[in-house]
């Protein structure tokens, strides 16, 4: 019961949130909003029992990558970003019918085999089978070990290309 | 609650952050739109991890490197913003129609 009332509250506010950013007039606003989301898809993970997932969702969505975007509306100009409303209705519109078209698909055969939520085992806590996992040759080691060095390439190569070049920028040479 | 109410949401997720990415009002709109369908592919994730047992960790373990790349993709995104906006005064996708001339 707590668990079906906490579903809805989360899943309220992700979806909220997520409508608010789509309509909303200002950019700024709508990634405001977007920590609502972010916030809302992390108690989601909670009622699943993802426990560590859902506090590095809010720790990395939440307080990492938003902000980056905050930083990145504030660096650049804050010039009105206009809401056209008739292309943000044809996307819906069209997105809305693809999924709806796919999810029917999937339900009308869909046999997963999933139990139901009643016959569920209790979630235990999830951070120490994911360090196992993570730190064994015979789990994901090599995969960790490569986003470690993603990661490390994302952020050099983050900072060459955002670093600001000495002489006049090319486009003033081509006008 | 089922697995479906947790698919539903995930979809309706999905499809404000893909009408987020095509409404195209500033490049870093896209980007957050992008995010948006990164988290709903995250909900599908960990709720098939968690309604089928055989699955286990795993979910939640390529959850964890959708969230990783998340981050990557948001440092390089940004930084490719920052040029475009150095090089063509604005980050408004409808204005950077350089190669269409």
């Amino acid at each position: 019961m707590g668990l079906q009332i906490s579903f809805w509250i989360f899943s309220v506010i992700a979806v909220g949130g997520g409508l608010i950013a789509l309509f909303e007039r200002s950019v700024v606003r709508s990634a405001f909003a977007l920590f609502g989301t972010f916030l809302g898809v992390a108690g989601l993970f909670l009622t699943l029992g993802a426990d560590f997932l859902a506090w590095t969702q809010v720790l990395i969505y939440a307080g990492g990558i938003m902000v980056l975007y905050l930083f990145g509306l504030m660096l650049t100009k804050p010039s009105p970003f206009e809401r056209n409303l008739r292309r943000i209705g044809l996307a819906l519109g069209l997105t809305a019918s693809f999924a709806l078209l796919f999810f029917w698909r999937l339900f009308a055969g869909a046999e997963w085999g999933a139990l139901p939520a009643a016959e569920l085992p209790a979630p235990e806590p999830a951070a120490r089978g994911i360090g196992l996992a993570f730190l064994r040759p015979e789990g994901w080691l090599y995969a960790f070990e490569f986003a470690s060095i993603i990661l490390l390439l994302a952020l050099i190569g983050s900072v060459y290309i955002a670093r600001r070049r000495s002489g006049p920028p090319p486009a003033e040479e081509a006008s | 609650m089922e697995l479906g109410a947790y698919l539903a949401v995930s979809a309706v997720l999905f499809v404000l952050g893909m009408a987020m990415a095509a409404a195209r009002r500033s490049l870093i709109y896209v980007l957050m739109g992008l995010e948006l369908i990164l988290n709903a592919a995250n909900i599908n994730l960990v709720a098939f991890a968690r309604f089928k047992p055989e699955i286990g960790l795993d979910g939640q373990i390529g959850a964890i490197f959708v969230i990783i790349l998340a981050a990557a993709e948001a440092a390089i995104g940004l930084a490719i913003v920052l040029n475009v906006y150095s090089r063509f005064g604005t980050i408004r996708p409808d204005d950077i129609d350089e190669l269409r001339q």
